[in-house]
């Protein structure tokens, strides 16, 4: 579990219309960082060139290389379907699947690995994740309830045990609290710290105080214009960033915010 | 903290992400192989052709999620093996629309000629003959049907879009559609029924034809207008109230124009969609061999009708019937299929959202 | 249209606002007949379906009550229409069994499977299928089809000629039940294609991206979320498929050679009739009781479609923003 992230070179691509170009950056395993940016400057599609949703929109496409410990995730032979499998997602609106119970949801991935057919180990996993999630003593007395029966913030608790159960190695989350009232959300700040024991985490944001919060390195994406492709413009120490950023843009970005 | 809960360790397969792969040509290379296998099959062989398009599709299915399976493993298969499933069944679909326009076209040109277009039947025994009376007789027919449709249709789609609350307006959006499935045979008795009260049980009439036609084409024509009107945006409308203009004069004046394109392709379809049908027509409008162009006097051939007797009874010798058979279905083949590029041409040309 | 006489009011829309609210009984005037109009109009469905209903049974009385003896066939009017409901069924269902499998398969290719950019012109071919006259698949049904079937009748009745269905002999010429139900299906794809395409397009975006996130494939996301989502979309689809298949007419008229028989024998030259066809093959020669008998078959389809075409109808209503008219 846990691998580190090493991306080189990455323009990212929707059509012929170049969306983020040039990101250099490596992620630290067992670590939070945060990326963080005005709006359209091309985090969400940052986040999603790391596991390869990307391409699920007809006529995306990158170059460049995104190395997980050592195996290149755009290199030929590999399957996306695997790399998702390593590098798990939560989304920004809470999505569980609605025809499916909460233990249902919790197992969803790892039946497709065809494992888990053994009842005993299923109830085990499902209780590890749920617990993962900071969701257990919450939904334990109404498992086969269906998933969209929770209120908003349980059932983002609830994706994120979802895409804890398969044991990935990364855990990406896009705005994972922002549809989100300020308890869930702490309650999800909250397990994001336990997770990261285990998990590399990157999450992109648009709260600086969650930035500064709860990440250990903060990434600044910006855009020079519409029209224009996005950049990393700076990464450091989510510390440093906040308090003696070395770009201009990043200090004006911060401080506008904190402002 | 208890995320360490038993890890279902990876296997060593899933454990690296790049597994073996098949390469990207062999999924086409097999579909040429066994395509091949079964040209030959057809060509040399003589076996039939619809054995061996069954057991070309058997061969894919087993082949391809065979050979992903040793490659790929089994999820890999499995979907693989979808992926083929439903391009065949797509590709099944589209066999019968290319065997159709084969098979009319090829049948239908020996006979689709200068005098079939413009001669009737009067006194055709044998070869020669046309079919005049007949596209003249669909022409009367269907066109009457539009001219009674098209304003019944709209102007109940305006009330279901700008009038229609409550229960009345539920009731009709349903049954409104479920007119639409109507068995067309049905709308040809309720005609004969109707009409037979007044004229006798040997009505037989271009007009009744047109009422029957008209209980198909209604529905289709209000679901088609109800869409375009449901696209028109409010503002549009409040706009138009905003300045003191009422109700019935911003339907009028803003919605109907602003939906104007997107009903004129509804009600094309609406009219292709009508053109062919023949069970109702053979019940009221009956058939005759001469050109008759009063649709309230007698009966009225129209091309199913004429092609569907020109197959049952072909009189002697059988071939000439059933060569002008053949040439009327392509004539109404032609004609239905132009109703529908014309209906997708104004659509495109103005953009409505019908074209998606 | 009627454009309405331009009197006072010139162009509505460039004059800016009246300099006073017009409240004048002309607009209103204007505005009650307008409205009259358009709800005499609707109410002209609600009068045309209650005239069906009423003209067939009035018509068709005087068969329901007739002595056995005076309807065609001589043993009253239930057995008459028994094995024609039969055989309409028989039919229908057939053509059903074959097109909901292949119709999924096609909305799911167009929907899931094809490359966006042909994917509208894809359906469109599909769409075309539905405006093919009947009698054009009926001659097509003839000459094409039941030739091409005969040698698979053939070895169906060979290997499966155990089964009641495929018992044999084999028609000669292939126009059978089977051959029916085939151009029936054909006939029935696009509607509900169209239906099920409609459907799974609406299947919400983040569940199928929350699917493809957990290492799902194409058709794993597709059967975790797409399908689930679809499935009162598909049974209505289903039951508008059964609806038309029930009520077609000229195609199985041409195709069958039919006789007064109930057998499920699909591959025979012994086939029951359906009610449309007989209606289509006897109407015009009859005449007297006869006329009033094919009628009052006319009413039991008519209520046999008008059944499933409510049904299919009531559960697409249960399903917000979706119609399945335009397919
Ligand atoms: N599906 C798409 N097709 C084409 N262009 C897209 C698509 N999704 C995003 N874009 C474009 O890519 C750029 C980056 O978008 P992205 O969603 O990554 O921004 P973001 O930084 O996540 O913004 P936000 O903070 O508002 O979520 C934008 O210019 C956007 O318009
Ligand atoms: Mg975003």
């Amino acid at each position: 579990m846990a691998k580190r992230i090493d991306v080189k070179d990455l323009d990212i691509y929707y059509g012929s219309f170049r969306a983020v170009e040039g990101v250099t950056m490596s992620i630290e395993p067992r670590s939070i960082t945060a990326l963080i940016g005005p709006s359209g400057c091309g985090k969400s599609t940052f986040l999603r060139s790391l596991n390869r949703m990307h391409e699920v929109i007809p006529g995306a496409r990158v170059s460049g290389s995104v190395i997980l410990d050592g195996q290149d995730l755009y290199g030929a032979g590999v399957d996306p379907v695997s790399v998702r499998r390593h590098v798990g997602m939560v989304f920004q609106r809470p999505n569980p699947f609605p025809t499916m119970s909460i233990y249902e949801n919790v197992v969803a991935g790892m039946r497709l690995n065809g494992r888990g057919t053994r009842k005993a180990a299923m109830d085990e996993v499902v209780e590890g994740a749920l617990q993962g999630a900071n969701l257990w003593n919450e939904v334990k007395d109404r498992l086969d309830r269906p998933g969209s029966s929770l209120s908003g913030g349980q059932q983002q608790r609830l994706c994120i045990a979802r895409a804890i159960a398969v044991k990935p190695d990364v855990l990406l989350m896009d705005e994972p609290c922002s549809a989100l009232d300020p308890i869930s959300t702490l309650a999800i700040e909250d397990l994001m710290d336990q997770l990261k024991k285990d998990y590399t985490i990157v999450i992109v944001t648009h709260n600086m105080q969650q930035a500064a919060r709860v990440s250990d390195r903060t990434g600044f994406f910006n855009i020079a214009g519409t029209g224009q492709p996005g950049k990393l413009i700076e990464m450091d120490e989510t510390s440093t960033m906040f308090s003696t950023p070395s770009n201009q843009a990043t200090e004006d970005y911060i401080s506008g915010r904190f402002g | 903290m208890t995320t360490t809960t038993t890890p279902t360790d990876l296997t060593a397969a899933e454990a690296s992400l790049s597994q073996g792969r098949l390469p990207r040509w062999s999924t086409p290379a097999t579909v040429a192989a066994v395509v091949v296998l079964g040209a030959l099959a057809i060509l040399v062989l003589d076996a039939p052709v619809p054995l061996v398009v069954g057991l070309g599709v058997l061969a894919l299915l087993v082949a391809l999620p065979a050979l992903a399976w040793v490659v790929e493993g089994r999820r890999r298969a499995n979907d693989r093996m979808w992926t083929v499933l439903v391009t065949i069944a797509f590709a099944l679909a589209l066999l019968p629309l290319l065997s159709l326009m084969i098979t009319v076209t090829q049948n239908g040109l020996a006979r689709f000629d200068w005098e079939f277009l413009t001669t009737d039947m009067r006194g055709v025994l044998g070869e020669g003959g046309g079919a005049l009376h007949a596209i003249v007789g669909t022409l009367i027919i269907t066109g009457l049907a539009t001219v009674i449709s098209v304003p019944v249709g709209i102007m109940t789609a305006v009330y279901l879009v700008e009038y229609g609350r409550g229960r009345l307006a539920r009731a009709i959006t349903l049954l409104v559609d479920v007119m639409t499935g109507i068995p067309s045979i049905v709308a040809g008795l309720f005609a004969f029924a109707l009409f037979s009260i007044f004229f006798g049980p040997s009505v037989r009439f271009g007009i009744g034809g047109a009422v029957a036609l008209s209980v198909l084409m209604i529905p289709v024509v209000v679901r088609s207008v109800e869409e375009m009107l449901k696209l028109v945006p409010n503002e549009l409308r409040e706009a138009s109230y905003a300045l003191g203009v009422s109700q019935w004069r911003t339907i009028v004046r803003v919605v109907l124009p602003t939906a104007a394109a997107g009903i004129a392709t509804g009600v094309t379809l609406a009219i292709a969609r009508v053109i062919g049908e023949t069970a109702p027509l053979l019940i009221i409008t009956g058939s005759t061999n001469i050109l008759n162009t009063d649709p309230v006097d007698g009966r009225m051939s129209s091309l199913p009708i004429f092609t569907y007797y020109s197959y049952t009874i072909p009189g002697v010798p059988p071939e000439f019937g059933v060569e002008r058979a053949w040439a009327a279905a392509l004539t109404l083949f032609l004609i239905v299929m132009l109703l529908n590029l014309v209906a997708r041409v104004l659509s495109r040309i103005f953009g409505s959202p019908t074209s998606r | 249209m009627t454009t309405p006489a331009t009197t006072q009011v010139g162009g509505p829309l460039d004059q800016g606002p009246p300099a006073e609210p017009r409240i004048g009984s002309r607009n209103r005037t204007g505005d009650k007949i307008f409205s009259g109009t358009a709800t005499a109009a609707g109410i002209t469905i609600l009068v045309t379906l209650a005239g069906i209903a009423a003209f067939l049974l009035y018509e068709g009385f005087p068969a329901l009550v007739a002595a056995p003896e005076d309807v065609p066939g001589g043993e009253g009017f239930w057995p008459y229409v028994q094995p024609l409901l039969f055989g309409t069924v028989l039919a229908a269902v057939i053509a059903l069994i074959i097109a909901a499998p292949l119709s999924i398969g096609i909305a799911l290719f167009i929907s899931h499977y094809a490359p966006r950019k042909i994917a509208a012109p894809l359906g469109y071919l599909v769409d075309l299928l539905a405006a093919v006259p009947s009698v054009v698949y009926g001659l097509w049904g003839i000459f094409f089809l039941a030739p091409q079937l005969v040698p698979v009748f053939q070895w169906l009745e060979n290997t499966l000629g155990f089964l009641p269905f495929f018992e044999g002999p084999t028609s000669a010429t292939g126009r059978t039940m089977l051959t029916a139900g085939i151009v029936l299906a054909v006939m029935i794809l696009p509607i509900m294609s169209g239906v099920n395409r409609e459907v799974f397009l609406q299947t919400p975006r983040l569940q199928e991206e929350a699917a493809l996130a957990l290492g799902a494939t194409r058709s794993e996301m597709i059967r975790m979320t797409v399908l689930p989502f679809a499935r009162s979309g598909m049974v209505s689809g289903a039951m508008l498929g059964l609806g038309r298949a029930l009520g077609e007419t000229l195609a199985v008229a041409l195709v069958l050679s039919p006789a007064a028989v109930i057998s499920f024998n699909l591959i025979g030259s012994t086939n029951s009739s359906t009610i449309a066809a007989n209606i289509a093959l006897n109407f015009p020669e009859s005449s007297g009781l006869a006329v009033n008998t094919l009628i009052a078959t006319g009413l039991v389809l008519f209520t046999l479609t008008f059944v499933v075409n409510f049904i299919a109808r009531a559960v697409v209503a249960r399903r917000k923003d979706f119609s399945g008219a335009n397919a």
